[in-house]
């Protein structure tokens, strides 16, 4: 019994992860249709910018901050110097775009920290909690609440504000967008500046427990889109529960089978999804009209 | 005073002049047609004079300012709307969400006002939404408020869209071949809707191929051919010109008088 509720707790932890980073590629398919797989650059920048401003000096919430804002900065870069030139290009070849982007970052990633492993220290200590016999980490308790916080805001978001229907009104139609007075390219830098800043955030909380260094993004991108296929891509309750699946999947095949096979868990859901259900648990099916 | 000047407006692509040198007035409460045989450049023009495409050559004035190749949202917040011959719909929305969208430059407030779900913004979003029904109804669509859009027929879409665009309370509407795809009774109703929407001070540019809606309805015709302006004038002088004859108007005309 405890061994199972460890089990669920450590799967949680992860999931929350892989469920930031999953609404991180929300939003910017929601503006776009566009899957960013850089999204898990950004969860290692803002890890390793962290790591790098606290070793400067600078007090932990603010290296996080740091972290955030220049993360944000970056993701608008992105889309400035790589997505907005190659507008009205096919959705596939922005997303091949994305992934160009993704090897550029780690490589830059590379010279300008280090190859090493890093870390820094835990919010609120290191000493575990114990719940029902299984003990939990202080620090993944921020994770999971950093996933539902980020969750609720971004469902009010999207559900209440003009700006947030304003962005799912682009990637609906983008030319009838702008004919209703919406400024599409302004919508797409913030799409970026938004997930790329979740996805730092989701670096800054995780980097106590799992450690990070330039290459963690790929692993962390694959987890995160698998879980948003679960969940269905462009809905963000898919993407928290999608993710936490996910982990949770990954920790029971850790636990229950073998540690070697808790990757292979990540690919059959992606397969199994497109298999099955390709608009994932909560998607809508898509209908085009010609 | 013209609302809409268009001055000496022209564009080729990779060598094919599609409009070339085409100028005219549009006045507050006026309904200037553009017709001309298939690919004669209405559709290009209106890209043009709506920011879709840049033109090569010319100018766009509205209300005295240059607009030319500004793109749409900024021309929308001026007062420029327009619907399309191919249709514009934000297809996975319902009708209402349509038409509600079209509110989006008159309802916007503060951010944080929306997120906490404030009075003041559920006020404006109500007034948007009632706004929205209101003209749904005008359109003849308000029994489809709640259904979604790609599931109606072509011709209901074009009404949707013409709804949409009156939504910004434009200071001018480009209406790209509103009848398409409506029969007689629709057709008509949508005759009404325009005469009633210049009658309130709207300048009206219109592409249509129902020639005796055109005449029926229009102020002053523009003709092209090869997109090149080749008469102007009211519906009358207009179907009387021979060149025009020649060029387009053929064994109709005689029907648009009858």
């Amino acid at each position: 019994m405890s061994e199972l509720m460890q089990f669920l707790l450590s799967g949680a932890t992860v999931g929350a992860v892989y469920a930031l980073v999953a609404l991180g590629f929300t939003i910017i398919y929601n503006a776009s249709d566009v899957v960013n797989f850089a999204q898990g650059e950004f969860v290692m920048l803002g890890g390793m910018t962290t790591v790098f401003a606290h070793a400067a000096g600078l007090p932990l919430p603010l290296a996080a901050l740091v972290a955030v804002v220049a993360t944000s900065a970056l993701g608008v870069a992105l889309n400035k110097l790589a997505i907005e030139p190659a507008r009205g290009a096919p959705v596939v070849s922005l997303i091949i775009i994305t992934i160009g982007a993704s090897i550029f970052i780690r490589g830059a990633a590379q010279l300008v920290f280090d190859k090493q492993i890093h870390r820094f220290p835990a919010f609120t200590g290191d000493d575990p909690l114990h719940i029902l016999g299984a003990t939990i980490l202080p620090q993944s308790l921020w994770v999971i609440g950093g996933a539902l916080v980020v969750f609720v805001a971004l469902w009010l978001f999207f559900t209440r504000t003009l700006t947030g229907r304003a962005v799912l009104a682009t990637s609906n139609n983008r030319l009838a967008a702008q004919l209703v007075g919406i400024n599409t390219n302004w919508v797409m830098t913030l799409s970026f500046a938004l997930s790329a800043g979740i996805g730092a955030l989701a670096g800054v909380l995780v980097t106590p427990i799992t450690m990070t260094s330039y290459d963690v993004g790929i692993a962390l991108a694959l987890k995160g889109f698998a879980a948003a296929m679960l969940g269905g891509m462009g809905n963000p309750k898919g993407a928290l529960v999608g993710g936490i699946l996910l982990g949770l999947l990954e920790s029971l095949t850790a636990g229950y089978l073998s540690s070697t096979y808790k990757d292979a868990a990540a690919f059959i859901v992606i397969l199994g999804v497109l298999f099955f259900m390709p608009q994932g648990l909560f998607g809508r099916k898509s209908t085009d009209r010609v | 005073m013209s609302l809409l000047e268009i001055q000496g407006l022209g564009i080729t692509f990779g060598g094919l002049r599609a409009v070339h040198d085409v100028s005219f007035k549009v006045k507050p409460g006026e309904i200037v047609s553009v017709i001309g045989p298939n690919g004669a450049g209405k559709t290009t023009l209106f890209n043009m004079i709506s920011g879709v495409y840049q033109p090569g050559a010319g100018k766009v004035v509205l209300s005295g300012e240059d607009v030319t190749a500004m793109s749409p949202h900024l021309l929308a917040r001026r007062g420029m709307s327009r619907t399309f011959q191919n249709l514009q719909i934000f297809q996975g929305m319902t009708v209402l969400e349509n038409a509600v969208s079209g509110y989006h430059l008159q309802e916007r407030g503060p951010i944080l006002a929306d997120l906490l779900g404030l009075p003041s913004s559920r006020r404006r979003a109500r007034a948007a939404e009632e706004g929205a029904r209101a003209l749904l109804a005008r359109v003849g669509l308000d029994r489809a408020a709640e259904r979604e859009a790609a599931n109606l027929s072509y011709g209901a879409l074009k009404r949707l869209e013409i709804a949409r665009a009156l939504a910004l309370q434009p200071k001018v509407l480009l209406l790209d071949e509103p009848a398409a795809g409506c029969n007689a009774v629709e057709t008509e109703e949508i005759d009404h809707l325009i005469a009633e929407v210049a009658a309130s001070g709207v300048a009206i540019l219109l592409v249509e191929h129902d020639m005796k809606m055109v005449m029926r309805i229009s102020n002053h015709i523009v003709v092209l051919d090869h997109g090149e302006k080749i008469a102007e004038g009211d519906p009358a002088t207009v179907s009387r010109d021979p060149a025009v004859i020649a060029a387009y108007l053929g064994t109709e005309a005689e029907h648009a008088h009858g």
